[in-house]
């Protein structure tokens, strides 16, 4: 008669039973107390997965434009005031590097781009004129947005390429238009898609490597030389490109990688703004206190409840695990609801901006866990209490 | 015949000097059927908690189905109100929303059986206080006394060695509080050891044994057992 008691334990399906009798009970409480940790993990998610997002589009540009696209162009004079140019032959033995494929130059003129020659000359709108090669839109891997681009022929004559930016500004939409340049109107016979590798291109009026030389005293010293080459001997290239560029003084010329820079942006854009993400924090940490509400007014309702599984045989523990249980999946439904409605955030915002949808692993598996920390903090002591409750207390309350 | 509770000297006081029971002995052989009958304030329910182990008593030693509760933990008191005694009480305290054979089951909840056997039996405990054709049934859909039923079946579906009935009858009207009474007495005949708590000295006195409480104490025991103050006295 006298067997040795021990408790019976409950098992994982008795328990998730046990724990969510409570909620199912209640169906609408549990909707509104979940909606504070759903807002907050929302929050969370859609700040990663928006920048996530923006950050995958910046590098799948990237890799579209290439990374192997070097510029040289002259640097900083040690004698200050001294103006600095690459030689005239420079381009020429740019081409000639192991793994160069195509080789493009520009240099700056003095002459401004105006629309009529009753503007006044200061008024340049930020817009350089360059001599360009012809073979620079092929090295940059631009495209024409209107008309054509430079060639042998056009390229002789008062003839004038805008980049998107300085079209934009001098207000001509298309091709055929004249412009002011120096002492004379050139005719504008294309314009130039956005070029995110060069910038500097894009306010730029480029003019025929011949022309300028003919039309607008252009030296022929290049001032940017960019050279496009295989993605292995990036590395090679540019270790000998300012040698080659101006063997005689090397220290003079700046290799720049236009790449590294947009590099640079992605990383800014995938930096999430942490006052935001702060803000999806200070949501998520309200909705912890909501649902540890919910569940102290859960524990006093259902003193009966607690009552009668104490005199059913459950231990303090079992009843500890009840609640602990029945907070879990409060807030587990709630980050569940907030990942999907981030992740639909984010969706919506991608779409729209014709981005990828990404939305970061660790931030869903962060997230969730979080709400199953704030869960089991949120449940302990009202499970605590619960759990001391005097059964007979809890049987005379009903 | 074994002893199912043994009480000797029980005492309980609250905080404050309230001394609900005072020095109450009592013996509960296996297979009795008694009433512990007494006014509001006497006392009964503290005896019910303490026979119960929901509570412990200040001094006096209490055995139930042979352990002596001043020796068990929670964790074993625990186990041993899952094994050894089953509670029906007055306001039912079905679960509202669940079936009458999940709520039946929910008595088997903490004895480690599977779910299967807890169904299982749950089912035949239902058919044996003849709700068989009411296995479905949300308690909503019950009359009180269908529900008491219920209760009655979730308290002995773990063949416990004590049941402790708290007025089973008090929220019933008196043709259901009669059937509940004739099912309890039915059990008994099976071999129940059944303690029905009441302020009704007619339900009381129609059970073959009946202990009355007055004030914390044992004033008057029918049973042949060996009982409080010698008093083995008939009314």
């Amino acid at each position: 008669m006298t067997r040795r008691l021990k408790a019976a334990r409950l098992g994982p399906r008795d328990v998730l039973h046990v724990g969510s009798a409570g909620l199912r009970s209640r169906p609408m409480r549990v909707v509104l107390s979940a909606l504070g940790i759903a807002i907050g993990i929302a929050t969370m998610i859609s700040v990663v997965g928006i920048s996530a997002s923006s950050q995958a589009q910046l590098l799948r540009e990237l890799d579209k434009l290439g990374t192997n696209l070097l510029v040289a162009s002259p640097g900083e004079s040690m004698f200050a005031g001294e103006d600095v140019k690459l030689p005239e032959e420079s381009v020429g033995m740019v081409g000639r590097i192991d793994g160069v494929q195509d080789v493009g130059a520009t240099g700056d003129l003095d002459a401004s781009v105006r629309r009529n020659e009753k503007i006044d000359e200061g008024d340049t709108g930020g817009i350089v004129v360059k001599a360009t090669t012809e073979d620079l839109l092929k090295v940059l891997r631009g495209e024409i947005g209107s008309g054509s681009w430079l060639n042998d022929a056009t390229g002789r004559y008062p003839s004038v390429v805008l980049g998107h930016v300085s079209a934009k500004r001098l207000g001509i939409t298309g091709p055929g238009r004249q412009v002011w340049i120096g002492d004379r109107y050139f005719t504008v016979v294309g314009i130039l898609a956005p070029l995110p590798l060069a910038p500097e291109i894009e306010r730029s009026a480029l003019v025929g490597w011949t022309g300028a030389k003919r039309l607008l005293d252009f030296d022929g010293h290049p001032t940017s030389v960019y050279e496009r080459s295989t993605d292995a001997s990036v590395g090679d290239v540019r270790k000998v490109m300012g040698a080659t560029v101006d063997p005689r003084n090397p220290q003079n010329v700046k290799v720049s990688d236009p790449s590294s820079a947009l590099r640079a942006k992605a990383a800014t854009e995938g930096a999430f703004s942490s006052l935001l993400l702060g803000l999806g924090g200070i949501a998520l940490l309200v909705g912890g206190v909501g649902v540890a509400n919910t569940m102290i007014i859960s524990v006093l309702e259902r003193r009966y409840e607690i009552g009668l599984r104490r005199s059913l045989g459950a231990t303090r523990g079992q009843i500890r695990i009840q609640f602990v249980t029945e907070s879990l999946m409060l807030s587990g439904l709630g980050g569940l609801a907030g990942v999907a409605l981030g992740a639909t955030a984010t969706g919506v915002y991608a779409g729209s901006g014709g981005l990828p949808w990404v939305v970061p692993l660790w931030a869903v598996s962060g997230g969730f866990a979080a709400t199953l920390a704030i869960g089991t903090v949120a449940g302990l002591y009202p499970a605590i209490r619960a759990s001391r409750l005097s059964p007979t207390l809890a049987l005379h309350a009903a | 015949m074994s002893t199912v509770v043994g009480l000797t000297g029980v005492t309980k006081e609250y905080p404050g000097g309230v001394s609900a029971l005072r020095g109450v002995d009592l013996t509960v052989e296996e297979g009795e059927l008694l009433g512990i009958v007494g006014p509001s304030g006497s006392g009964k329910s503290t005896l019910l908690h303490i026979i119960g182990t929901l509570d412990r008593p200040t001094a006096g030693s209490v055995h139930i189905a042979g352990h002596d509760v001043a020796k068990l933990s929670d964790r074993r008191l625990s186990a041993l109100r899952a094994q050894h005694v089953g509670f029906v009480f007055q306001a039912f305290h079905l679960v509202p929303g669940v079936s009458a054979r999940d709520n039946v089951a929910e008595g088997l909840l903490y004895s480690g059986l599977s779910r299967t056997v807890r169904r299982r039996r749950a089912a035949a405990a239902l058919e044996r206080v003849g709700l068989a054709d009411r296995l479905d049934h949300r308690p909503h859909q019950l009359s009180g006394g269908q529900k008491q039923r219920v209760a009655i079946a979730r308290a002995v579906v773990g063949e416990p060695a004590l049941l402790l009935a708290d007025e089973p009858t008090g929220a019933l009207d008196s043709a259901s509080g009669a059937a509940v009474m004739e099912l309890l007495r039915d059990l008994n005949q099976e071999g129940a050891t059944i303690a029905v708590i009441t302020h009704d000295t007619e339900i009381a006195g129609r059970l073959p044994r009946e202990v009355r409480i007055r004030d914390g104490e044992v004033v008057a025991d029918t049973g042949d057992a060996v009982s409080a103050h010698g008093v083995g006295a008939a009314r």
